[in-house]
């Protein structure tokens, strides 16, 4: 019997399903490597390309507030990143070593008086694009869920 | 600029300035700084009063573009010129009209559109 390592990466329970877990320094090259691997796994299982936009999208806003809000960029901080992904649903979470922060003390981006400040923007796709955004009771961790798409076109032979 | 860094190409058009996003990911924060400078420097060194943006490489965009494009706005209004951004695709124009910067911005559905009575 085969033992995994403890860290990186922890099993999947069948062909469909990937799940794993990295630490990343607080830089945004490391972040788009996860981004693009994370990318990797739904167009493997051919998610639809809304779905696709809607995640790296999602995943991009999630990233740079980890590591630009969160953890200010500091070096010796790491931002966790897990990921369990199958047929029909990707869960994404990740976690700064920051001091976190209240969803609700980030004003509403789309008031008047707000429009052309560039904050909670992010926040705001990330909640259109996923089915679920949701954040732990510090504010450092970001749980994303987006469910699959399937459109009625796709069953017809149109 | 170098060659190399620069992201929007630029020609004129006549007498308006269109200005084409080069690449199709505009989420890389080095990337979007240079998007930026490029941009602002149309208004804060060449005073170009009539500019037209053009979306239609444009396949990714974050908020932290959006910012910038926010900016660019505020400049050309400042000196009284005239911003349209045009040929933007569908996922795209959901980002703006979700953050609701499709009622700041003035959009087109193409170039020649754009053009038209800038």
């Amino acid at each position: 019997m085969r033992t995994l390592p403890s860290s990186k990466v922890m099993s999947s329970s069948d062909d469909l399903t990937e799940e794993f877990e990295v630490l990343i320094p607080s830089d945004t090259t490391a972040g788009h490597e996860v981004q693009e691997r994370i990318i990797g796994h739904l167009q493997t299982r051919n998610y639809h390309e809304r779905d696709v936009f809607g995640v790296r999208l999602a995943l991009e806003e999630a990233l740079v507030n980890a590591i630009k809000h969160g953890n200010g960029m500091d070096p010796a901080k790491q931002v966790r990143i897990y990921c369990r992904v199958d047929s029909i649903k990707i869960r994404i979470e990740i976690e700064d070593q920051g001091p976190g922060f209240q969803i609700e003390d980030v004003p509403d981006p789309t008031a008047d008086e707000n429009l052309e400040r560039p904050c909670g923007r992010g926040i705001m796709l990330m909640r259109a694009f996923m089915s679920l955004i949701e954040y732990n009771a510090t504010g450092n961790c970001v749980i994303l869920e987006k469910g699959r798409t399937i459109e009625e076109a796709e069953a017809n032979d149109d | 600029m170098a060659a190399g860094n620069r992201r929007v190409d630029v020609e004129e058009v006549n007498g308006v300035t269109v200005a084409k996003f080069t690449d199709k990911k505009i989420l890389d924060e080095g990337n979007i700084q240079l998007i930026g400078n490029q941009l602002f420097s149309l208004v804060d060194e060449d005073r170009r009063m009539k500019i037209v943006l053009d979306f239609s490489n444009v396949e990714y965009l974050s908020s932290a573009a959006l910012g910038k494009l926010i900016t660019m706005d505020k400049k050309v209004k400042s000196i009284n010129g005239k911003l349209r951004f045009c040929s933007i695709r569908s996922d795209i124009l959901e980002v703006f009209k979700i953050t609701r910067l499709d009622k700041l911005f003035t959009i087109k559905e193409n170039q020649e559109q754009a053009l038209d009575g800038i």
